[in-house]
């Protein structure tokens, strides 16, 4: 058919106004627009580097910015998985140094940010990580070595994203979050009710899909969490040089989003924050930026030296900051884990590193044909010739190599 | 995959549904008339509305592609007819455009999204080379991104600077794009539906001095050839790979694609008048390159000049003189020439008449092809 010029004007009442919502927001907690917006004064923590229930007085809340303590069983599960990230996190490194895997950028000290964006979300709902956030997909359930395949070599990745609701992790920094966006855009359409976290490092909030995918979401009023990691450094630049704002959480109200910032080695914080973040997203608030206060403890790689650009005294600071002492000692404490506890837990994380170093040990048998095989659905004729080019190539060499050990 | 979508028809009552229907009706007793004059503009807005209404994760955005139906007026109507959640406007960020259509795309919808212009498209291209380019190859194609990138492209129109880029080759080189520029109004049809049906992304590159192109062409008929192809017709045939044989000669062979195609075809009427058939071929996608109709004309002729506005420095042109030369040497009777832009920046207004390739240029190098008489 032919769509005339002089067509009937839309029905603009079908799109949910942004306004409305933050007005149902904001009546919810009673607060102005602006506090709703802005992240409460001090970050949220809910227990301190000693492994010590603050008071809820002492936790950063204020109105409109309240986290209830998440329940004991969540909390076990959670220490469990730092754990194990913890050791996947130095098996990957240890495979690096012995030459089995190409690079790992490890977590090691962000285990509680990585465990906790997998938590917070349900089966239906989508996550976008970063090269650094292997062990959140893996806590994602993902299969370990299917996460480890993209630094093993043989392939950019290896899970199914539509399986899992993961998306590949991802090296060009924050264009991810534009996907993050469109699969929450999409959803919207459809009337699911899918919530999407998407993550990036503070380095990569001074890239321009930083600024393009907050605005879409806030624009299209879409349920993304954008999980901020301040990790203080992007390989050697410090936080200074890419933001001087308050702080990250901040610049959501420079989109029309809430905003809140979290100690990013307190996984109860952590959870309770992100928990929260994806119900308000789940029930149409639009979407909130999440920055979690935390420090990258070693090299951004194996290629990096991190010798060169920070202190060792800093280290040493966080050092005593870990998210994996302070939850042993705070589960302990509680009475939630005893020797058989951390028994049984050391065990998972011992058989997911043996998993590791079986899976990545093996030298996996590459095919050459998969060169072209995937680049289209569609293949092209041009690829079909070089496909052919390259197995007569393979051919001869063979027969070469035959005909040589038959004349020895 | 065809998810459903809640339109604002069934939310809002059945005022689009009604628009929609009396639309049709009026479309179709219009085209039960046969061929009628049609531009580009309106066949490839009625490519996009019948892919709309053929798929509901059909899905139409970019900048000013709503109310007003985009500056050239492409997506006009859509928005009235499909509703704001099918046809809409987007923050002025292109890179958002085409990022979000990834998600949308891993998410189970064809998005169709326009770029307004083609050097307004270059702040997209991380996302484009990085992303739409590979998603498939990197996930070892178990995610597909069905998506079509709109690109008006070309000068010819007097536009200012950063409005009359050929910028195709720069696609064409990103291993995982398909390339599609149509040079007649019913390609401009049947093109746009197949890259909207692929499974591959497209980079569809839209000839903006062609817009307003007038064809005889029945519309009606390409939609049911489209929708139901006739057997023993078009059935399993696609555009996509197949160029065209826009004229036939015998002489020479001019190789042309999108806002190229008519100068050849003015420059081939031309020669005609002095004696001299020129075969005329229509590219009509880029990538994948029609290898097998390119070189069968070639061979018969033996002598072959390429066109194109782009630069011709490490172009598609250079591309295709490659191609020919590695595949007709023995059948070439002078090296094959190229008329192209030359490698400047795109000019200002009063000074494109001396960049665009134009008939004289393109006789001029048919004369140099070492005729024997």
């Amino acid at each position: 058919m032919t769509i005339s010029a002089d067509h009937t004007a839309p029905d603009t009442t079908s799109t949910a106004t942004p306004g409305n919502a933050l007005t149902e927001a904001v009546k919810k907690f009673g607060i102005t627009v602006e506090d709703y917006m802005l992240p409460a004064r001090h970050q949220i923590q809910m227990v301190d580097p000693d492994g010590r229930l603050k008071a809820g007085s002492e936790q950063g809340t204020q109105p409109g910015h309240e986290y209830p303590v998440p329940g004991d069983k969540e909390l076990l599960a959670a220490y469990e998985q730092l754990v194990v990230g913890r050791r996947v996190n130095d098996q990957n490194s240890a495979l690096v140094r012995q030459g089995r895997m190409a690079v790992y950028p490890s977590s090691h000290g962000q285990e509680a940010c990585q465990v906790a964006a997998a938590l917070c979300l349900s089966d239906g709902d989508w996550m976008f990580p970063t090269y650094r956030d292997a062990v959140a997909v893996m806590t994602r359930g993902v299969d370990p070595v299917q996460v480890m395949t993209i630094f093993r070599g043989d392939w950019h990745g290896g899970y199914d994203p539509l399986k899992y609701k993961v998306g590949i992790q991802c090296t060009p920094l924050t264009t991810q979050l534009l996907h993050a966006v469109g699969v929450a855009h999409a959803a919207k359409l459809r009337g699911e009710d899918t919530v999407v976290l998407a993550m990036c490092g503070d380095g990569a909030t001074s890239e321009g899909d930083f600024h393009e995918a907050l605005n879409f979401a806030a624009v299209f009023h879409l349920p993304v969490i954008f999980f901020v990691q301040n990790n203080k450094y992007a390989i050697s630049v410090p936080l200074a040089h890419q933001s001087v704002a308050p702080s990250l959480a901040h610049k959501a109200v420079g989109y029309g989003m809430a905003g809140e910032r979290v100690d990013g080695n307190d996984v109860v914080a952590l959870l309770a924050v992100l928990d929260r973040a994806v119900k308000l997203a789940r029930e149409g608030s639009g979407p909130l930026l999440v920055e979690a206060n935390t420090y990258r403890m070693q090299a951004h790689t194996n290629a990096d030296d991190d010798t060169r650009y920070r202190e060792s005294a800093e280290v040493a600071e966080w050092r005593a900051k870990d998210p994996v002492n302070r939850m042993r000692v705070y589960l302990t404490e509680r009475g939630l884990l005893d020797d058989d506890g951390e028994a049984r837990i050391a065990a998972h994380a011992e058989a997911v590193a043996a998993q590791l170093r079986e899976g990545l040990g093996e030298d996996v048998p590459v095919d050459p044909q998969e060169l072209f095989r995937h680049v289209f659905a569609l293949q092209t004729p041009q690829l079909k010739e070089q496909s052919a080019m390259l197995a007569d190539e393979l051919a001869r060499d063979a027969a070469a190599t035959d005909s040589k050990e038959a004349g020895k | 995959m065809s998810p459903t979508i809640t339109t604002p028809s069934e939310a809002n009552g059945n005022v689009s549904a009604a628009t929609a229907r009396a639309a049709a009706s009026a479309a179709a007793s219009a085209e039960a008339a046969g061929p009628q004059p049609v531009t580009m503009a309106k066949a490839l807005n009625t490519a996009l509305a019948d892919a709309m209404r053929a798929d509901s994760s059909v899905l139409v955005f970019g900048e000013d592609v709503g109310m007003l139906g985009g500056v050239f007026r492409i997506t006009d109507g859509l928005t009235a007819t499909f509703g704001e959640q099918r046809c809409f406007d987007t923050p002025l960020a292109e890179s958002g455009i085409v990022g979000m259509a990834v998600g949308m795309a891993i998410n189970g919808m064809r998005p169709v999204i326009e770029m307004q212009f083609d050097a307004f498209a270059y702040p997209a291209f991380e996302q484009i080379v990085s992303h739409v380019a590979k998603m498939h190859n990197r996930t070892r194609g178990m995610v597909k991104l069905p998506m079509v990138i709109r690109i008006p492209y070309g000068g010819g129109i007097g536009g200012v600077e950063h409005h009359c880029d050929s910028s195709e080759s720069y696609y064409a080189h990103t291993a995982g794009l398909k390339v599609y520029t149509p040079a007649t109004v019913a390609d401009g049809y049947r093109m746009l539906r197949e890259a909207i049906d692929s499974d591959d992304p497209v980079v569809f590159m839209e000839p903006k001095k062609m817009y307003w192109t007038k064809d005889s062409v029945d519309l009606g008929e390409l939609r049911r050839l489209h929708e139901r192809p006739a057997e023993g017709t078009t059935a399993g045939r696609t555009s996509e790979g197949r160029a065209a044989v826009a004229r036939p000669g015998t002489d020479a062979t001019l190789i042309a694609y999108g806002p190229s195609v008519p100068t050849a075809l003015a420059a081939a009427e031309a020669a005609a008048l002095e004696g001299r058939s020129l075969e005329v071929i229509d590219v009509r996608t880029i990538v994948p390159f029609d290898d097998e109709t390119v070189c069968e004309s070639v061979r018969k002729t033996g002598r072959a000049v390429v066109i194109a506005e782009a630069h011709g420095f490490a172009s598609v042109s250079s591309e295709i003189v490659a191609r020919v030369q590695e595949r007709c040497f023995h059948y070439l009777a002078a090296p094959i020439r190229r008329v192209t832009g030359f490698d400047v920046p795109y000019p200002a207004p009063k000074l494109e008449k001396y960049y665009l390739p134009g008939v004289d240029r393109i006789l001029d190098a048919v004369d140099d092809l070492q005729w024997e008489n």
